[in-house]
């Protein structure tokens, strides 16, 4: 951090007259960091768990969406095979996300029945390969720019995995998409923002 | 005259209080249904409780007040309705609103917080 402030801030404005580091408060004006630097500072464990466990929630209806999938029918078993390696993923967030939840003392999510997530996607109106498709893209998308939404409010200790998480959500995006014959996004910085 | 609208360019520029700032300030609720979808959609919908409660109606409506959806205790202590500012507030920083809240997730764009809103705002959300 001090490196990158001395190449962005001049040597000069950081130190007053008598040599002083500024303030954070100053500091923080400085890198326009406010709303993320207080939040931080007011981040705690009961905070962190209740934002874990809304991604263990969101990656609870993943795992079903993909299980829903993989049953439909809809899908030639090529693409069940994809589907089911992108489940494995989510189970795999899933049980981090656990982990992270029980070292800091909190009880994680629990899982719905497949039928209640069944309902609450509206699988009922799938009717095609194409369709289901579209769901799990509308579903990765949101959760590679949920994750990335997420982390300014998590504690620290949780920004790098929240943002491996996001990645691999940005992986699926990619997939699905080409899969769908989406045209590839012209401009960078596509999550997040 | 010319000093005059000298005068005046200078205060727009200095309140940004051009006409389309004004009109984006009500948002475009055209995009903030694609922008719901990218950035909301992963754990919301207009109708059904997911990750987080049903949207449908949510402009104006109580905070805590979806039938079926287990709330935070912090939501529950919030009272005043959700209109543009407080939604606005919420989108650019919920556990600062709300400490405790389970949503984490920001949007730090005052335009795109505009946007959505616009949409919640819209007969197609309400």
């Amino acid at each position: 951090m001090k490196a990158l402030l001395s190449r962005a801030v001049p040597r000069r404005v950081l130190l007053n007259d008598g040599g002083k580091v500024l303030s954070a408060a100053g500091l923080t004006a400085l890198i326009g960091g406010g709303i993320a630097w207080s939040a931080r500072a007011q981040a705690t464990p009961g905070q962190d768990v209740q934002l874990l466990n809304a991604a263990i929630a969101l990656e609870h209806e993943g795992i079903a969406a993909y299980t829903i999938a993989a049953g439909s029918g809809l899908l030639k078993p090529e693409v069940v095979k994809i589907g089911v390696i992108f489940r494995g993923h989510h189970e795999r967030h899933r049980d981090e996300l656990v982990k992270a939840v029980q070292a800091l003392g909190g009880k994680p999510a629990a899982a719905k029945s497949d039928k209640e997530y069944a309902t609450q996607l509206n699988v009922a109106k799938l009717k095609t390969q194409a369709d289901v498709l579209r769901l799990a893209l509308g579903l990765e998308r949101g959760a590679a720019n949920a994750y990335l939404g997420l982390i300014p409010s998590l504690g620290t200790s949780y920004h790098q995995v929240a943002g491996r998480m996001a990645g691999d959500e940005a992986f699926h995006v990619a997939v699905l998409g080409q899969a769908l014959g989406e045209p590839i996004p012209t401009q960078g910085l596509m999550f997040g923002g | 005259m010319r000093a005059a609208h000298a005068v005046a360019g200078m205060l727009l520029c200095l309140t940004g209080a051009s006409l389309p700032a004004a009109a984006q300030e009500r948002g475009d609720a055209e995009r903030g249904a694609t922008l719901y979808q990218q950035r909301c959609g992963a754990c919301h919908s207009l109708d059904a409780n997911r990750v987080g409660p049903k949207h449908r109606g949510v402009y104006r409506r109580q905070p805590a007040s979806v039938p079926g959806f287990q709330y935070s205790a912090a939501l529950r202590k919030l009272t005043e309705p959700w209109d543009d500012e407080r939604l606005s507030s919420w989108l650019a920083n919920p556990t600062a609103m709300a400490p405790g809240t389970a949503m984490g997730f920001r949007v730090p764009q005052a335009q795109d917080r505009a946007d959505i809103i616009a949409f919640l705002r819209s007969p197609a959300a309400r």
